[in-house]
Order: C-alpha cells, then sequence, then structure tokens
C-alpha cells in the first residue's frame, strides 16, 4: 500500500518564542497544538490520532493525558531531531489504513532556558560514554573525514551559513537576523574541528506543530491543499564496527523510497527544507539525497546555490535551524513547517519560491557519525 | 562528560555479556569478538553476532593497534581540549575513543596508534595513543 496521495498537511504552527523562561515544556505541547488546529480550522475533539517523542514530557501517554486527547492511534517513534518527519510518513501510513483521519504531531521543549532531556544510551553505554561524544565533536568529525575524502573546503561548508542568513534576514522570528559572509564564518571560534561557531545551529526553546488528514476532510477546510506523496526512513550506526564510514548517512536509503514512491526525481524538487544541525549535516545530505554526487556537495552549497532567488536550489528559506529556529535541538518539525509554507504560498514574499508545488523534506537525527536516523518526504500542492 | 575525560573516568557498569572484555581489561589485555560461523570480528562485543546473528561468537585479544579513521578536537570543554576519533583496529572494527598521552594537535587521519588502559574505580577504560 502507497501513501501517495492519502495524507493532507492540513495545519502547521511555529512557536513565535525562541526563549521561553516563563512556560513549561508540556505548555508549550499545547500552545503548538492549538495553533496547529487554528491553522487548519479543526478543534481537539477532531483529534484521533497522536505523535510524539522524546522531547514530550513523559512520553505520549502522559502527554496526551495532558492535552485531554482521545485518540484511537498513537506513535512515539524517537529518532531525534527527525522523529517529526517520520511521524509525517507514519501518520500519511494510519491515515491510508484508516487507522485515524486526523493526527496532531507535537514537538516543544526549553534547551535555552531549562535542562534538556539527558540522550538515551544503550548496550553501548560502557564502551563510548566515556569519550565525550556530543553533537559538536561527533558532527566534528563526519567534517573532518568528509574534508580528508573529497577536498571539501571550511569555505564550501560557510555557504551554508550563509545561505541561511540571507533567508533568515526576512523572518522576524528568527533568533540570527544578521547576514553573515563566508569570512565571518571561518573567523568564528572553533567549537570542534574543523566546525567553527558559525556552523553550528542555534539553541531554541519553543516548538511546532503539524495536523494530518485525509483528502475529503482536507478539502472541507480553508487552506491551499498539500499532500504527501512520497516518505522513506532508514537506520545508520556503527554495526559492530564494520566497514565505517561516516562520509554517507541513512539518507542514502531513505530518499530513494520516497521517490521512488512520489514518482519524481532530486531535479523536479523546487524547495528543498534540509535538516541543518551544522553546515557539515546539509552538505552530506544533498549528496545523500542526489541533489549531487557524492563529494561534491561542497561545490554544490557554494556561491549561494543555496539561496532562495539566487540558486539552483531554493533551501531552509525560513533561516533554517542556523539562524532561525532549532527547538529542543531537534530540527526537523520547523523543516516540514516551512515546506508547507513554500507549497501554500505563505512564505515571505523575498523567500517565497515562484510557482512552488513540489517539496522535499528530509532531516537526520541523533549523531551523524554514530548512530542516527534519516526520513525524506515529498510534499505537492495540489 | 568532559571533565571525565581529562581527570576520572566512569567506572563501566558492566554486565554478563561483557564481563569477560572487563576481566580482561584488567589484565591489559583489549578483548574483541569473532564469530565463528562468518569469521566477522566486530566491537563493542555482542553475544549474538551482528551480521550472521550466530550465537558462535568467542573472545580474540587484539594487538591494540589501529589507524586513526577521523578525530575532532573537542574545544567547547570546561577541563581543556579533548581529541575525540574513530580508530580502526588492524583486525578490522573501528571504534569510537579518545586520543591521549599525546600531542593532539599533531593528530592526523591515517596516523598509527595503540591501545594505552586508564584506571577508574572499577575496571580501566580503553584509550589510544600515538604509536
Amino acid at each position: 500500500m502507497s501513501i501517495k496521495g492519502k495524507a493532507y498537511l492540513a495545519g502547521i504552527y511555529e512557536h513565535p518564542t525562541r526563549h521561553a523562561a516563563d512556560k513549561s515544556t508540556a505548555q508549550l505541547h499545547a500552545e503548538v497544538a492549538r495553533g496547529a488546529l487554528a491553522d487548519a480550522g479543526l478543534t481537539k475533539a477532531d483529534i484521533d490520532g497522536y505523535f510524539c517523542a522524546g522531547d514530550a514530557p513523559g512520553g505520549v501517554m502522559a502527554m496526551a493525558d495532558y492535552l485531554g486527547l482521545k485518540v484511537r492511534h498513537l506513535d512515539s517513534t524517537d529518532t531525534g531531531g527527525c522523529s517529526y518527519l517520520i511521524h509525517l510518513g507514519h501518520a500519511a501510513e494510519a491515515i491510508a489504513a484508516g487507522r485515524c483521519s486526523i493526527a496532531l504531531i507535537t514537538l516543544a521543549g526549553k534547551p535555552r532556558t531549562g535542562a534538556m532531556p539527558p540522550r538515551a544510551t544503550g548496550a553501548e553505554a560502557d564502551f563510548e560514554t566515556a569519550y565525550g561524544a556530543t553533537t559538536h565533536n561527533i558532527y566534528g568529525m563526519c567534517a573532518m573525514r568528509h574534508m580528508h575524502e573529497f577536498g571539501t573546503t571550511s569555505e564550501q561548508l560557510a555557504w551554508v551559513k550563509v545561505a541561511a542568513s540571507h533567508h533568515a534576514q526576512w523572518n522576524e522570528h528568527a533568533m540570527l537576523r544578521d547576514v553573515v559572509t563566508v569570512e565571518d564564518v571561518i573567523n568564528s571560534p572553533m567549537i570542534s574541528d574543523p566546525l567553527h561557531r558559525l556552523d553550528c545551529c542555534v539553541v531554541t526553546d519553543g516548538g511546532g506543530a503539524v495536523i494530518v488528514t485525509t483528502e475529503a476532510i482536507a478539502r472541507g477546510l480553508k487552506k491551499p491543499l498539500v499532500r504527501m506523496i512520497g516518505a522513506g526512513e532508514a537506520l545508520k550506526g556503527p554495526r559492530g564496527g564494520q566497514s565505517l564510514d561516516l562520509t554517507y548517512s541513512a539518507g542514502v536509503w531513505s530518499a530513494p523510497p520516497a521517490f521512488a514512491e512520489a514518482g519524481v526525481t532530486p531535479k523536479d524538487i523546487k524547495y528543498a527544507s534540509v535538516y541543518d544541525s551544522f553546515t557539515i549535516t546539509v552538505v552530506m545530505q544533498l549528496e545523500d539525497i542526489g541533489f549531487c554526487k557524492k563529494g561534491e556537495g561542497g561545490k554544490f552549497v557554494a556561491d549561494g546555490n543555496l539561496i532562495s532567488g539566487v540558486g539552483k536550489l531554493p533551501w531552509n528559506t525560513d533561516g533554517g535551524g542556523l539562524c532561525n529556529n532549532h527547538p529542543v535541538n531537534r530540527g526537523g518539525m520547523t523543516k516540514i513547517i516551512e515546506a508547507v509554507r513554500q507549497l501554500r504560498g505563505e512564505a515571505h514574499p523575498k523567500v517565497q519560491v515562484p510557482n512552488c508545488d513540489l517539496a522535499l523534506v528530509h532531516g537526520t537525527g541523533g549523531l551523524l557519525g554514530v548512530r542516527h536516523g534519516a526520513s525524506t518526504c515529498i510534499l505537492e500542492r495540489v | 562528560m568532559a571533565d571525565k575525560v581529562k581527570s576520572q573516568y566512569p567506572a563501566p557498569q558492566g554486565n554478563p555479556e561483557t564481563k569477560e572484555f572487563w576481566d580482561a581489561a584488567a589484565r591489559g589485555k583489549f578483548m574483541i569478538k569473532r564469530c565463528t560461523a562468518c569469521g566477522e570480528p566486530h566491537y563493542f562485543p555482542r553475544a549474538i553476532c551482528p551480521f550472521c546473528f550466530s550465537d558462535k561468537t568467542v573472545w580474540e585479544e587484539s594487538a591494540g593497534e589501529g589507524t586513526i579513521y577521523t578525530f575532532s578536537l573537542m574545544r567547547k570543554s570546561a577541563s581543556g581540549p579533548y581529541a575525540i576519533g574513530y580508530v580502526t583496529l588492524t583486525e578490522g572494527p573501528s571504534l569510537l575513543t579518545n586520543f591521549v598521552d599525546c600531542d593532539i594537535d599533531k593528530l592526523r587521519i591515517g596516523q598509527k596508534v595503540k591501545v594505552v588502559f586508564k584506571p577508574t574505580d572499577g575496571a580501566p577504560l580503553p584509550f589510544f595513543t600515538t604509536a
């Protein structure tokens, strides 16, 4: 059974806050749920499917109870920052199978003014925890190897941040709105070689939510119609240490089935939301998705190729995680939201892609150089 | 985490599946697992082979030698920079580690390294240093 054309993204909401010292995490989940319902023109009583990940306090049972939901389908798959993209694919499956008709996906948290939930560990803990793996140094290791094998440069990576900043200047809610240059990035302090401070995403409080529904219900609502036409998901890890290769991600497995299901190719995509936890994340993902060959991501992103109205692939036009928002260090949700804005024609006029009728949303989650998930979703305007 | 890398390392919790690894570490031996069904070595050690899923896995002492696959110098650390990276052992498996007792500013991909154990409150932990 395919999900192609079966599920519609009827409601979206990105919390405007980036500093939420005066709110609880559960409250933020409720606020983004209200926002997405209002955007869709639906009410809480309409929701019969609920999806949340590790950021939801107490997990899906506690969160659904707090929100006062009565659902017949639930899912708490957690693959870090791309959980919400995987939820989107799973919601489409559930809707296609008739398991629910109006699904709510929420993300919220406050790492900026509160504590981050601890990272879960597994059987590897005794053999890895002591070595101080963090997002910065694990992604730094990926960048180091990419540079070693392909000659990728810090200047090329910097172009990713430059593009994000060009977009963020138009977003009144963006955490960082100043346009930066390649020199600004490579002259910013080194955090974990070869990644500089400006190669890293922002840390923000906030959240977002999405409502996914059936065609019949979506057609009765007022928003422009945006639907799922393809989805894929995958995992990658060291797997016993055999044939370790940090130059590619699970995206090489999540993207092809999504394109096949949608019946489109990377060159058909008008707009791409690609998770930008770090600049290297984008370069690797663009290669893995197939926008360019493996090893040529650095050249692909250079010279403004990701800037809307300038380059060939308008990308993360809200300013992305690098400049706009990265709630709970989980960037998948905001990637979905900006893609829907683009397909509706609701992006900022300075970054709106003309006649944007086909968009890709892709994310990875977890630690790219250790264990991570990936999800690719392809959306179209009807 | 950085503090632990610099000064006091956390003691491994251990479990029945990995006890022999930590017992060997206490004797200064660095062990990997090999599957006698498919012949493939792996790390960290499992009872069931992660490749062919056979339960015919056996302990094997590693030479503790390998090369740096990649690394990064973590500078965002209250206790000073530390080097994290992957080593590919001569036996085949790659593993996550820190590079210690060496000039971390001179590390490079492909460099030869060897295992070195550091004490904890429990079993010693394996790290790597330049060979």
